[in-house]
């Protein structure tokens, strides 16, 4: 019977393939029909050789990772819309690959035995399953290959993009939004129309047929050194003609003739030749966003994202990227600064995007702030967002307005970043909650107060503070911020002991016998916590030592370790040695993260091998060490 | 009416006697093998007295599947008409949608939910209103037990003093912090998908402390 939640599962349905081709009577009737199920992150939809269910799947929210078990390689990513499970409705066999939730997701299931006489009665519908199922993608984060099975060539993104053998098969991903201009328009146009789409290339159409191409390259060569005025036509600077291909082209294909001819656009039309429609056209950027991850392409296409729900597959590049550099052994300082500049323009693009959204400019300036270990940019893997958001003072009449305002853009921001992977804080340490959303008067005013009345709350939330990063906006106000807190703290010098004597809170590491100390209860019983019990000590002995110094423009822990080593030549071995351990277990908590799809914070220590056990075992004497400097410098001994 | 009939031992009609007898099989202890079932109800207002239900949604998750075609909605005849109510739900009192007897609604929903968990959002709310209508046809009170996912919801905060717990979390509000699509929202049955998918997702969140059974849930 139809009802509002089949009506609900209907209008999901009809914008994917194949069931966008269905007629709505079809639709309806299958709609009636579908389980929707809920499955937790990690969960597993089916196994490998086990028997075909009576269902195909469809991901409705979140995301389902085909693995390849005996490997542990994932196969395919599935997103939104995406299908998978075919292989009971096509070839009647067990599973070949396990299915997992990579993520909390929320799945459709179709019920086969009514599916099935509607794919063969349906030609289109059929060709593209048969596609869906047989097709082997390289990326499988391609938008124009969803949802593949075939598990053939499995993806290994730990490899360089240059390891992956390059195949012939796979198509070429292209712009379907052709820019155009025509032969009349003026390059002042042009090039205001080429900065506004940002794009390094438009077609110059006549009668819908390519005529000419302007690159920045002709913009460079024949505007910049003055052989044309900026009034002239497209007509006079075009490249002329068009070299153009067929949209069949693969993506050796393309690179092969964009190195023949030296350029750095392609065109593609419906036969291939200039004489049809234009159907796309291939930049040397989307040839390597096909080709692999490389930090600059990142960073290109995530500002070109204009929805902040197509930034996720760039983040889970990311987390390619990341893996990648792991396995290399690249140098953890390093790592941590390119991933954290991608993490950066990730949420400075949400934050921009969010700004499109609101119906006015900001009526003041402000900094969107992030803080914790992404403010240390010493977060590599999805964890908890926590952020705040400073703005200008305002007249006392306006401040009710204007903090409305930035409440609503923060709401955005956060329900962005929650969209692209990071859960929201369950602290409610966020910009959306008015608590952390204040002009800087109001932020003067507040941390004033944690530093004069310094109870263990207000230690943990000023701790939090002295570690933040500018991702967006005025960073004025952000270090007028600072400039008032350290005036403030020089005022409280009893501050610092309170700050010394939270750093010493956490849990120690090992047990008087030097076994590990691991959780008692809860989820993560028997797993170490690395980051409490590891990471944090360090973290908030760096914060606290520098401090004392009245330095603050170093967040980074292991630099701040460095620092403290120039600025007491005394204490060099033991901060040098601090500023190490700090990378070896950010190292060690991204690797946990990325092997287990978590945020890599407790461990399971039976799955660590003798020497990571040693490895991490000589960092705790360090901790140690510092946690005794600390002691000793506050004298807290005696309090 | 007469009184004094009330204070007699009713005679039940068989409808209820069925729905009562489900009570008798004991229910499963772990949450894999319970049905849920998750309810909304649209009304007129908000007075258990004065105010009619005009709509009951409804859908069972079991194994954490919602099965679409076990969905449960009905639209109730009702004189009495709240006009404020109404700009919210939008239901006609001469609208198209084929509509039932109050009776025959309480009929069609003993015998849909039998002895399950009854999950809602604000559960008191609809659990009054289903009581009250039981109630007018001098039939006792559901025997079902039941969560409120507005208060299942405070069992996933942190114990912190940094945060300070609300009264209540409205669907809305929950909706957005889950991150669940809010299409349908006032219609009776996409409201009861709203609340089975935050129950699911809250569930998720208790599942952290191990062996969650349904008594934990409940109170």
């Amino acid at each position: 019977m139809k009802n509002t939640i089949s009506q609900r599962v209907a209008d999901f349905l009809k914008n994917y393939p194949p069931f966008n081709g269905l007629n709505t009577s079809d639709l309806e009737r299958l709609s009636e029909q579908v389980s929707i199920i809920y499955k937790e992150k990690g969960s597993v939809i089916f196994t490998e050789k086990e028997e075909g269910h009576s269902f195909f799947y469809l991901v409705h929210k979140g995301a389902v990772s085909l693995y390849k078990k005996t490997t542990n390689d994932i196969v395919d990513i599935c997103d939104e819309g995406d299908i998978f499970g075919l292989r009971p409705l096509m070839a009647n066999e067990n599973y070949e690959l396990e299915a997992k939730a990579h993520e909390e997701s929320i799945i459709y299931a179709i019920p086969i035995a009514l599916f099935k006489p509607l794919a063969l009665e349906n030609k289109v519908i059929g060709n593209f399953l048969i596609e869906s199922f047989a097709s082997n993608t390289r990326n499988p984060y391609s938008k124009s290959h969803r949802g593949k099975l075939y598990s053939e060539a499995p993806i290994d993104p730990s490899k360089e993009a240059s390891e992956i053998p390059l195949t012939d098969l796979q198509s070429v991903q292209f712009s379907k939004n052709i820019v155009s201009c025509s032969p009349a328009t003026t390059i002042k146009q042009v090039a205001e129309i080429m900065t506004s789409k940002n794009i390094g290339a438009i077609l110059v159409l006549e009668d819908k047929l390519p005529i000419g191409i302007i690159t920045d390259k002709d913009l460079r060569n024949k505007i910049g050194t003055g052989m044309f005025p900026i009034t002239a036509t497209a007509a006079k600077i075009m490249t002329s003609p068009v070299i153009t291909y067929p949209k069949s082209m693969t993506i050796t294909q393309a690179q092969m003739a964009m190195m023949k001819s030296g350029i750095s656009h392609l065109c593609l039309t419906k036969d291939g030749t200039v004489n049809s429609k234009v159907v796309g056209i291939v930049s040397k950027h989307d040839v390597m966003v096909s080709l692999g991850n490389n930090p600059a392409v990142l960073i290109k296409a995530i500002k070109r994202v204009k929805k902040i729900k197509h930034l996720k597959p760039i983040r889970h590049s990311i987390m390619g990227l990341l893996s990648g550099y792991l396995e290399g052994n690249i140098p953890m300082t390093i790592i941590s600064k390119i991933i954290a500049e991608l993490n950066d323009a990730c949420m400075k693009q949400v934050v921009e995007l969010s700004l499109e959204k609101m119906s006015t400019p900001p009526p003041v300036k402000f900094a969107w702030l992030a803080l914790g270990s992404q403010g240390r940019s010493e977060q590599m893997l999805h964890t908890d967002q926590d952020n705040a958001l400073i703005f200008g003072d305002v007249e006392e009449e306006a401040l009710p307005k204007t903090t409305t305002y930035f409440l609503k853009l923060s709401k955005l921001v956060t329900k962005g970043l929650h969209d692209m992977g990071y859960e929201y804080c369950p602290a409610d340490m966020m910009a959306s909650n008015p608590k952390w959303c204040l002009s800087l008067k109001e932020w003067k005013e507040m941390t004033s107060h944690w530093i004069i009345n310094p109870g263990i709350d207000e230690v943990l939330l000023s701790s939090i503070f002295f570690d933040y990063n500018v991702v967006y906006g005025e960073p004025k106000l952000a270090n007028e911020l600072s400039e008032h807190i350290f005036y403030s703290v020089k005022k409280y010098p009893i501050f610092f002991l309170h700050l010394a004597k939270g750093a010493l809170q956490n849990p120690s590491p090992t047990g008087f016998f030097r076994q590990f100390l691991v959780e008692q209860d809860g989820d993560h019983k028997d797993e170490f916590d690395v980051k409490s019990r590891a990471l944090r000590p360090l973290t908030d002995a760096a914060r606290v030592l520098l401090l004392s110094h009245h330095i603050k423009a170093i967040n980074n822990t292991s630099e701040r370790f460095e620092k403290l080593a120039e600025l007491e030549p005394n204490n060099k071995e033991i901060y040098l040695a601090c500023s190490y351990a700090a990378k070896a277990l950010l190292k060690f908590r991204t690797k946990q993260g990325i092997q287990n799809n978590s945020s890599g914070r407790f461990i399971d220590l039976n799955s660590l091998s003798k020497e990571e056990k040693m490895k991490l075992k000589r960092t705790f004497k360090t901790i140690k060490d510092i946690q005794e400097l600390v002691s000793h410098r506050f004298q807290l001994k005696s309090m | 009416m007469f009184k004094f009939f009330k204070k007699n031992t009713p005679i039940l009609p068989d409808f209820w006697t069925l729905y009562a007898n489900t009570f008798k099989t004991t229910m499963p202890e772990d949450l894999e093998s319970t049905t849920f079932i998750v309810l909304d109800t649209e009304t007129t207002g908000f007075d258990y007295t004065d105010d009619r239900m005009l709509s009951i949604g409804a859908v069972a998750v079991y194994q954490q599947t919602i099965a679409v075609n076990k969905g449960f909605e009905i639209y109730i005849k009702q004189e009495v008409y709240g006009k404020e109510a109404a700009k919210i739900h939008g239901i006609l009192k001469h609208g198209t949608i084929p509509k039932v007897s109050e009776l025959d609604a309480l009929k069609m929903l003993l015998s849909y939910i039998g002895n399950k968990t009854i999950i809602a959002h604000h559960a008191i709310f609809d659990i009054q209103m289903i009581n009250k209508a039981l109630a007018r046809h001098h039939l006792p009170a559901l025997k079902n037990k039941h969560i409120d996912t507005s208060q299942l919801y405070k069992k996933t905060l942190l114990k912190s003093n940094l945060i300070t717990k609300k009264e209540h979390y409205s669907l809305d509000e929950l909706a957005d912090k889950f991150n669940i699509s809010k299409k349908d929202r006032h219609t009776a049955m996409g409201d009861a998908y709203i609340t089975a998918i935050l129950f699911l997702k809250i569930l998720s969140k208790l599942k952290e402390k191990k062996n969650l059974r349904i008594k934990d849930l409940l109170d």
